[in-house]
């Protein structure tokens, strides 16, 4: 029944599995969505979807099969012998409204009405909205519009109210994956995942103890160890807007890989080049900024920084003051990223432009320069490289900034 | 079993989509997955259900050091160590070093329970992963003594999040999911109304709108949340605080009173004092 609208919310990029689809369709079989729309909407979100980045492109997905199903609808009632409806509406409408039935002109009025009311509905949606039903046949929309739907053409505004639970789209900014096939990145992220063993001795050092008790000649001597932690910080500092903007999805994708993995993970967004501020929401990059000493003196030096930019820009963006394009730098961008990398001894570039054409860009040259030849391709092997690099325990010092 | 569906209780005000997630748990008896922003109130919905059904509520807290074995059960083998040593009788029954978790307790119980995972983001990321067959079976296996614990009754069980780790996939497949979203103004004034019936209409008015224009402000660290927000409320009406005192020409030329309640920490209020400052100066 529902399996259209399955495989949308699949490709449409909602991880959804087959256990949950099951769920809702046991969650449907025991009657908890009362036939009504937003009812149905609810359960089939907290069903199919787990996590609240996802909501937004449920929504969507969701909005489109409605449209879909209203086009449906008014296919089917076109169509559809007036007997198929009566004992549905009957069921459903008070005397009153069946009254009001009859003053319209009966039922063969009424459909027409209803069609029309769903016509009206119909251009709403093709007015002002972008996500049109490319449907019309989805098999969905017969639980979509469920019977209280049919009372709509009649009412008028419950369903609008429905409609808008889900058009409303209040989960957009919550959406900051762009797509969830990112695995490969997972994989060579866990590397990052480093097992130190740091803090208070908590756990039992079986080795150890059986070692020394016998040591002691029986006597039982316990011995402790720290427990196995997670102990990597993250810093994450992401190029955005110009000549990124190619670049932005397999960033997202790396970013949305990354906030699994540590416990301590923070990013902020520059432009092409880091300089005195750099900021964490990219729609407020004016007003919501963070001033890079600010953050050198927030963030100790035990983090691991990965930048992530293709470094392509003219070179006067990175030697001269004032080189900036989007605003003055009283200080070049040199001088910023030799703060940066004096302050970080853990730090890689990872550059989603081809390794080969590195040499042909002067601005890429200068950069791994500044970085001490520590930038990767942003590729599974280039990321492997750098989680070694930034596992390394041989720190590179920088030279002196003057 | 007074009641099978949760409808709010008269301390708790429930959405309609959080009643739907609420009540699809508990009829399906799967686990439900809560996430929200802090003071949302995920913890106390736990024991408004419990209260509300009149189940038993058992709470299982984690942190940062948790074990999921902690829950189950825990073999305690420094005890029988030391034990044995001293040469005691109880040391021949592994069964007295067997320490019951959480889970096995809400397992056992007479009625169905409900049974509180508060805060699972807080654990290993390997946390979720060494429960998945005891949420999916709700059954365990005790190795020391060779037993099957299964769970009388299938508990209602409610998962908390504050998103601090992502939670693994296969995890989140046995769960049904809710987002405690912000409420809305119609919404936090029913909320308000509910922990103080007797609150003046002006008073709620004007300290709603300050509330909502501090979470407002950009750059905040800390948004003030709804318990923030009573907590403050409290204060106001402890300190008999008229209706005047909050309101002004420009709510954002002055600092709210007792914003302690609301404001966290010192950057925050900073940063509020700047922009009353430069609104101040703007305005002249």
């Amino acid at each position: 029944m529902l399996v259209r609208f399955f495989n949308d919310l699949r490709a449409g990029g909602v991880p959804v599995t087959l256990p949950e689809f099951l769920g809702l369709l046991e969650g449907l079989e025991a009657r908890l969505a009362a036939l009504s729309p937003e009812d149905f909407y609810y359960l089939a979100r907290m069903a199919l979807v787990k996590d609240e980045r996802h909501f937004d492109r449920f929504d969507r997905v969701f909005a489109e099969h409605f449209a879909g199903a209203e086009k449906l609808f008014e296919k089917l009632a076109a169509e559809l012998p007036a007997e198929w409806l009566k004992p549905l509406t009957e069921k459903l409408f008070t005397e009153e409204e069946k009254s009001r039935v009859a003053a319209l002109g009966g039922w063969k009025q009424l459909l027409e009405t209803l069609q029309q009311r769903l016509r009206e509905q119909k251009d709403r949606h093709e007015g002002g909205n972008r996500w049109i039903g490319t449907g019309g046949t989805s098999p969905f929309g017969n639980q979509g519009f469920n019977p209280e739907g049919v009372r709509v053409g009649q009412a008028g505004s419950r369903e609008r109210r429905a409609v808008k639970v889900w058009e409303a789209r209040d989960y957009r900014n919550l959406d900051d994956a762009v797509e969830l096939g990112t695995r490969n990145i997972k994989m060579a992220l866990r590397r990052l995942r480093r097992f130190a063993r740091e803090g208070a001795p908590e756990e039992l050092d079986l080795d150890g103890t059986i070692d020394s008790t016998a040591r002691s000649g029986g006597l039982l001597d316990i011995r402790m160890q720290p427990e196995r932690r997670n102990a990597v910080k993250l810093l994450l500092l992401l190029d955005v807007g110009g000549s990124m903007d190619p670049h932005v999805k397999i960033c997202e994708e790396l970013f949305s890989a990354a906030r699994a993995e540590f416990k301590h993970l923070e990013y902020f967004y520059f432009h092409n080049f880091p300089y005195e501020r750099v900021w964490k929401d990219n729609r407020r990059r004016f007003s919501a900024i963070t001033d890079t000493w600010t953050l050198l003196r927030t963030f100790n030096s035990d983090y691991r920084v990965v930048f992530v930019g293709d470094a392509t820009m003219s070179p006067y963006e990175i030697e001269q003051p004032g080189g900036s394009v989007e605003h003055w730098n009283d200080e070049a961008g040199r001088t910023w990223m030799q703060r940066i990398t004096a302050h970080f001894p853990h730090l890689v570039w990872l550059n989603p432009e081809p390794e080969d054409r590195w040499d042909w860009t002067a601005s890429i040259q200068i950069t791994r320069a500044l970085v001490n030849q520590r930038m990767f391709p942003l590729t599974l092997d280039g990321l492997d490289r750098a989680m070694r690099e930034l596992k390394r325990k041989t720190l590179y010092t920088a030279p002196d900034v003057s | 079993m007074t009641q099978t569906r949760f409808a709010g209780t008269d301390r708790y005000v429930a959405t309609p989509d959080l009643m739907m997630a609420v009540n699809a748990a508990v009829t399906l008896a799967r686990p439900l997955l809560i996430k929200g922003e802090p003071g949302t109130g995920k913890t106390q919905l736990a024991e408004e259900i419990a209260r509300s059904l009149s189940r038993p509520l058992f709470e299982w807290h984690i942190k940062s050091t948790s074990k999921a074995q902690q829950g189950l059960y825990e073999y305690d083998a420094v005890s029988r160590l030391r034990d044995s040593q001293l040469g005691e009788q109880k040391v021949h029954d592994i069964r007295n070093y067997i320490v019951k978790g959480r889970l096995w307790e809400a397992f056992e119980s007479e009625v169905q329970p409900v049974l509180l995972i508060d805060e699972i983001d807080k654990a290993d990321i390997e946390f979720p992963n060494d429960l998945l067959r005891e949420l999916d079976r709700m059954e365990f296996y005790v190795h020391e003594t060779r037993e099957l614990v299964k769970a009388r009754h299938r508990p209602i069980m409610l998962i908390t999040s504050n998103n601090e780790k992502e939670l693994p996939d296969a995890f989140l497949r046995r769960c049904f999911f809710h987002y405690i979203r912000f409420p809305d103004t119609e919404t936090m004034e029913k909320i308000v109304r509910v922990h103080f019936p007797g609150l003046k209409k002006e008073l709620l008015a004007e300290a709603l709108a300050t509330f909502f224009s501090v979470r407002d402000t950009p750059g905040l660290k800390k948004k003030p949340s709804t318990s923030e927000l009573l907590d403050w409320i409290k204060l106001l009406v402890a300190e008999d605080i008229p209706p005047e005192a909050l309101r002004s020409d420009d709510p954002k030329k002055t600092i709210p009173v007792l914003h302690g309640a609301l404001l966290k920490n010192e950057q925050d209020v900073h940063l509020f004092e700047q922009l009353v400052f430069l609104n101040r100066r703007a305005g002249r």
